[in-house]
């Protein structure tokens, strides 16, 4: 019996270590970071990030985030601490972390995706010495002076052009969409895809599709690799997905099927394995890491801006990607690309950014 | 050709919980309830994923059968010996996957929610049958543990119903003080049935993360631990209706992929079209099913 009871009391123990050590592997870093940098004596800015749900290594949206960190951390790296956090699974503690660095004498705090807007809005107002800036939501109401800076794309623009490109590239007429949680950002996507599809071959069939209603569709790549199977085998050739880390079983659909995917927000191609790279056509690029970086940047330099900022072709904050892999592959339909980007530019497509934009944009293009 | 597609799509998705569903058949026959199905899940998608990356993917596939058995016996100590409830050691077992996978990945990874990508298993074609235009998507390119999936089926209904260990585990699980008086080693026979739950429930795991998708993704289990619950209570703890389960679960699934949003159906009912079906079949055609008469108390010598 006593054999027994101390077997249980070291069960007990062991769990109670695990759980402890998940608690704080990120307190681990910190310390060792104030400390390495105690000696330099100066008063550093304190920047800390709250990924969204799939987190770093999504390949994609965070990932993209997480590139600007980096590169702030490095360029401006006598005069910035940066620390970085990762929501629990379901990402009911978003809130809770942005606090926690709010109250851990953070000066600009970063809440990458619109799921954040909530709570942004909530803890700056408590925190109104501390500076946020948010990714993809909007927050009403914001002016120069506020302490929270929107970082809103158009995703709407890049999106056309890899729709564009689709459209040239597809050899049975049809393409597809995969989406992650249904919501206005994500239709976006969607419309700015479909539109921009229409724009170079008005009789394209796209499929469109979402894996489900939930921040959990952003890191089902089950789901996602089934949807756009059904896709390709309905015969679309060109899929598009926009699902964070969902989006990996659609590329890896692409390459099992030999047929195209599209990547998004981060260059997809630079990420995928060796066998993956041929059917990566090309990624829509949202320049997060542009963002990130300079709002960091603003901040370092003293000119930190509350309200909203966009960023959109003409700002390079949304593009196409081009890279070794797929330079080839898209030679002949970059002229046409580049052709229509300096037309969205210039205003002279009006790329539309929801379902009724849209009707209108087909109605007005095509009597 | 579409309902060869469809047959296919659904057998994919219908796979991972038809193991861990033979897994949960053997553990509730063995009278041990084990919620922890999903936790075990997560180790196996994690540490296939791991063992896939650093040594190829069957020895992903030990690993995450090794990890899930890990998981399992800590169950089967707190539940077997130490009698703790077993819905609570269940849910201590499905937190502590969660957080273990993600630490893990922090450390070996470096990303707390995804490993990098790695290879499954060879596919495979299935000879004779892929002439035959009908079948063509169902056994073209098919996944080795589909297969043996499949094949567990009326090797787990055998082991139960015909061996003397199956006897054994079932006896245990309906009347544990009639089985001890006859001699039979009790939590021997439990520890056997949570075990080959895990074992199986990690296959489950490292099939999502190796065969499926090539990458190990956090949450990518997605709750289908506990669908594979259901599919065992509604297969009435039973392998081949197990089976069934599964492939009803997978095909609505598979169906759901497929109705295209139309303008008159919302989406979001679209996407419920699983958990409807379910409900209906549950309520409709399943008219009584009884489980283990000793399923879910523990068993200590000298109580009656």
């Amino acid at each position: 019996m006593n054999g027994r009871k101390i077997l249980a009391i070291a069960l007990v123990l062991v769990l109670m270590a695990a759980v402890l050590a998940g608690c704080s592997g990120n307190k681990g870093q910190q310390q060792q970071n104030q400390q390495g940098q105690q000696p330099s004596g100066e008063e550093k800015l304190k920047v800390g990030l709250v990924f969204d749900v799939g987190g770093r290594g999504d390949l994609s949206f965070n990932d993209s985030a997480y590139a600007g960190l980096e590169r702030a951390a490095k360029d401006f790296a006598d005069k910035i601490e940066v620390e970085y956090r990762e929501p629990s699974a379901g990402g009911q503690d978003r809130e809770q972390l942005l606090r926690l660095l709010a109250e851990n004498g953070f000066d600009l705090i970063f809440g990458v995706g619109f799921l954040f807007t909530e709570h942004i809005q909530k803890v700056s107002q408590e925190f109104p010495d501390v500076k946020f800036a948010l990714i993809d939501g909007a927050i009403d109401g914001l002016d120069e002076n506020s302490n929270v800076a929107c970082l809103l794309f158009k995703e709407h623009e890049g999106s056309f052009l890899v729709g564009a490109a689709a459209a040239m590239k597809s050899k049975t007429g049809k393409i597809g969409f995969v989406g992650g949680m249904k919501s206005p950002l994500i239709e976006r996507f969607e419309v700015g895809y479909m539109a921009g599809a229409k724009y170079v071959n008005p009789n394209i069939e796209i499929y469109s599709d979402y894996i489900g209603t939930t921040g959990d569709a952003f890191k089902d790549p089950v789901k996602g690799k089934e949807l756009a199977l059904n896709q390709f085998k309905k015969g679309a050739d060109v899929v598009y997905h926009a699902s964070g880390a969902s989006g990996v079983g659609v590329i890896e659909a692409a390459a099992a099927e030999k047929k195209f995917a599209i990547g998004v927000d981060s260059d997809q191609s630079l990420s995928a394995t060796e066998e993956q790279r041929p059917y990566i056509l090309t990624s829509m690029l949202k320049r997060v890491d542009v963002a990130v970086y300079e709002t960091i940047k603003s901040m370092v330099e003293g000119n930190f801006k509350g309200g909203y900022k966009v960023f959109g072709l003409a700002e390079d904050g949304v593009g196409y990607a081009e890279n070794d892999y797929n330079k080839e592959l898209i030679a002949d339909i970059k002229p046409k690309l580049e052709e229509i980007k300096e037309k969205i530019v210039k205003g002279e497509i009006k790329v539309p950014v929801d379902k009724t934009e849209y009707n209108e944009f087909l109605k007005s293009n095509f009597k | 050709m579409f309902f060869g597609e469809l047959l296919a799509s659904s057998l994919r998705m219908a796979v991972p919980i038809l193991l861990t569903a033979l897994g949960a058949v053997f553990t509730e026959r063995a009278g041990v309830v084990n919620i922890g199905l999903e936790g075990m899940m997560i180790v196996g998608s994690f540490w296939g994923a791991l063992g896939a990356y650093y040594y190829g993917p069957y020895f992903g596939l030990l690993l995450a059968m090794a990890a899930g058995m890990f998981m399992a016996l800590i169950h089967a100590i707190n539940t077997v010996t130490f009698r703790v409830d077993q819905v609570v050691s269940g849910v201590a077992i499905n937190i502590l996957a969660y957080g273990s996978t993600r630490f893990l990945s922090l450390a070996i990874f470096n990303m707390a929610t995804t490993s990098p990508h790695v290879s499954g298993l060879p596919k495979i074609n299935i000879p004779v049958l892929s002439g035959i235009e009908f079948l063509k998507p169902l056994v073209t390119d098919v996944s080795p543990v589909i297969i043996l999936a499949l094949v567990l089926v009326p090797i787990s209904s055998f082991v139960i119903n015909r061996t003397v260990f199956g006897l054994r585990l079932r006896s245990v699980g309906e009347n544990p003080l009639a089985a001890d008086t006859l001699g039979i080693n009790v939590f021997k026979m439990k520890y056997a049935g949570v075990l080959l739950s895990g074992i199986l429930s990690g296959l489950s795991g490292a099939y999502l993360a190796l065969e499926h998708t090539g990458m190990y993704v956090e949450g990518m289990t997605q709750g289908e631990g506990f669908i594979a619950l259901a599919a065992m209570i509604f297969g009435n703890w039973e392998p081949k209706g197990a089976l069934w389960a599964s492939l009803l679960f997978g095909f609505s699934e598979a169906l759901s992929f497929r109705v295209v949003e139309g303008g008159v159906v919302p989406y979001q009912f679209i996407k419920m079209i699983p958990y409807v079906l379910t409900l209906l079949v549950l309520t409709g055609v399943v008219k009584k099913s009884t489980g283990p008469a000793a399923s879910g108390v523990p068993y200590e010598r000298g109580l009656k």
